[in-house]
């Protein structure tokens, strides 16, 4: 606890202002797998339009929490609110409505792979949104594309596509429904440097543009950097440290070192 | 996303959890048959895919069959005088009962692994994951239209099997004998009764349905991980032929019980 406080001490005021309202409110989360505690006690709170990136080593449970967020996972204890509502107390139709308003970027882009590019960005928009008009979701597809640089790849297949050119196109699919709040689950992991900057900067212009709240789930200390207006470390199912990414940078705590030791 | 599974149970009370889940799987079928859009563009997807790519397959079984039935039944039926009933034995054999059961096992072999493998494949690259988030209806999508559409789509095979099957046996019948086609397949229609036709019929709709749910089920609830791919494929298969003799054993008792009396 003490390194906690030693962090928010040392933190400065999140880049966005405080007033700005709570979209997600997470308090004191507990979730376990059988006899494995993966949350023990998370705590966090996003403002609307703030980007939040959760660092953590692989297996500390930081997946998991986003996907409380979305309802994909019940959280065995503590409360867990998005736009004021607990997650946990939806019924399936407040949580659809829910999750109308959250884009998930999946690690793998999870495109559908018997569909070709068009087919994977229509599909939100007639199964989710209900839109009928053709003219309207060609103008959608097209704008949502070319946002990601990816007009010319409309007619490939995902198995036609790079790995970075399928990350571009999961998240050209999540932003055509214009969610509220996006959450990215290692949106880089798998890629190389390059394209990695690409798409961190990629989901930095398309937050600006679609004004979004982000959560972005990484141990890409570049795609921290770029992203983040605020940074959460996670370890041992806690949230241990949280600041701006040059307060923690300057960390003396021995865990955030390890984060950001390669890091000049 | 790290695969977890909620809790770890043995023995019975996995074998029990098992039968509940499908029970769920099973209502949530029904309800999303009737609840919110029906995908119509693809089922028509899935009836194509599986009925028209499978045919080829089931011709090619259904005529060997056939044929092999013509040569096996001949040498017994000549010792006693009476080849001349080979047309009709064939015809009720194969339309009561091979047919049926050589279709929906090869069904069971080719759609039943194609399905448990294509959902598993979507489970472990998130794709069913991505499909639940975003607001659609994966059930719908993805569970409602193949289980229907293998449900349409095993009995017309089954029909279609038959009538190659028939074919094959009359080209089997001609080398050694001759007889011509209008007198054959004179016998094979004569022979065949409403009580051969509708039972036979009506199981294929059932084998149908349990090859669609078993490759539904097993795909749909596969681990994440790659080697869950392969086992929901496997015991997709293993489970839907176990099905297709179980449905026939019960088919056959109602049939005696309704039919012949």
């Amino acid at each position: 606890m003490e390194e906690v406080k030693e962090h928010k001490a040392q933190s400065k005021a999140p880049a966005k202002s405080p007033k700005k309202e709570v979209v997600i409110a997470i308090k004191g989360l507990k979730k376990s797998f059988g006899k494995k505690e993966v949350l023990k006690d998370i705590n966090l709170e996003v403002h609307a339009g703030e980007n939040v990136v959760v660092l953590g080593k692989s297996g500390q449970g930081k997946s998991v929490t986003i996907q409380c967020i979305v309802g994909m996972l019940v959280p065995d204890g503590g409360s867990l609110k998005v736009f004021g509502d607990e997650v946990a107390d939806m019924n399936a139709e407040e949580l659809k409505h829910l999750r109308m308003k959250i884009g998930f970027l999946f690690q793998s882009g999870a495109l559908y792979d018997s569909m070709t590019v068009r087919e994977n960005l229509e599909f939100p928009l007639t199964r989710v949104l209900k839109l009928k008009d053709e003219h309207k979701i060609q103008e959608r597809i097209n704008e949502v594309l070319e946002g990601v640089g990816l007009i010319d790849a409309v007619d490939k297949l995902p198995s036609d596509l790079s790995g970075g050119m399928r990350k571009r196109i999961g998240l050209a699919r999540t932003l055509i429904i214009k969610p509220e709040i996006m959450l990215y689950d290692e949106p880089t992991t798998g890629l190389d440097p390059i394209t990695s900057r690409e798409i961190s900067e990629l989901i930095l212009s398309m937050q600006k543009k679609y004004k979004t709240t982000s959560i972005i789930i990484t141990h890409d200390m570049e795609c921290a950097r770029i992203t983040a207006d605020r940074v959460v470390i996670m370890n041992d199912g806690k949230y241990i440290a949280e600041g701006t990414f040059e307060t923690l940078h300057k960390s003396q705590d021995q865990i955030v070192k390890e984060f950001f030791k390669d890091i000049s | 996303m790290a695969a977890v599974q909620e809790q770890e149970l043995t023995g019975w009370r996995k074998w029990f959890a098992g039968i509940g889940d499908q029970c769920v799987f099973f209502t949530s079928f029904l309800r999303n048959i009737f609840t919110g859009g029906f995908e119509w563009s693809e089922f028509v997807r899935q009836c194509y895919e599986i009925g028209y790519r499978s045919m080829m397959l089931v011709g090619i079984t259904s005529f060997i069959m056939g044929a092999v039935l013509i040569l096996q039944l001949r040498p017994s039926l000549v010792s006693f005088g009476e080849e001349s009933m080979l047309p009709t034995t064939l015809s009720v054999s194969l339309i009561r009962e091979i047919g049926p059961v050589i279709t929906a096992l090869i069904c069971s072999g080719k759609i039943a692994s194609s399905i448990g493998a294509e959902l598993g494949s979507m489970k472990v690259t998130e794709q069913i994951d991505a499909m639940e988030v975003s607001g659609a209806n994966p059930l719908q999508y993805l569970v409602v239209t193949r289980i229907l559409a293998v449900t349409c789509m095993v009995p017309l095979l089954t029909i279609i099997g038959d009538i190659i099957g028939l074919i094959g046996g009359f080209i089997a019948l001609n080398i050694t004998d001759s007889i011509s086609y209008v007198l054959y397949f004179h016998k094979c229609v004569a022979a065949i009764d409403f009580s051969d036709f509708l039972p036979a019929f009506v199981k294929t709709i059932f084998f149908g349905f349990a090859i669609g749910f078993v490759g539904c089920y097993k795909g749909y609830n596969s681990n994440k991980g790659t080697e869950s791919v392969g086992i929901a494929a496997n015991s997709a298969v293993v489970t839907a032929s176990l099905w297709v003799f179980v449905i026939d054993a019960i088919a056959v008792q109602i049939t005696s019980i309704l039919f012949y009396k």
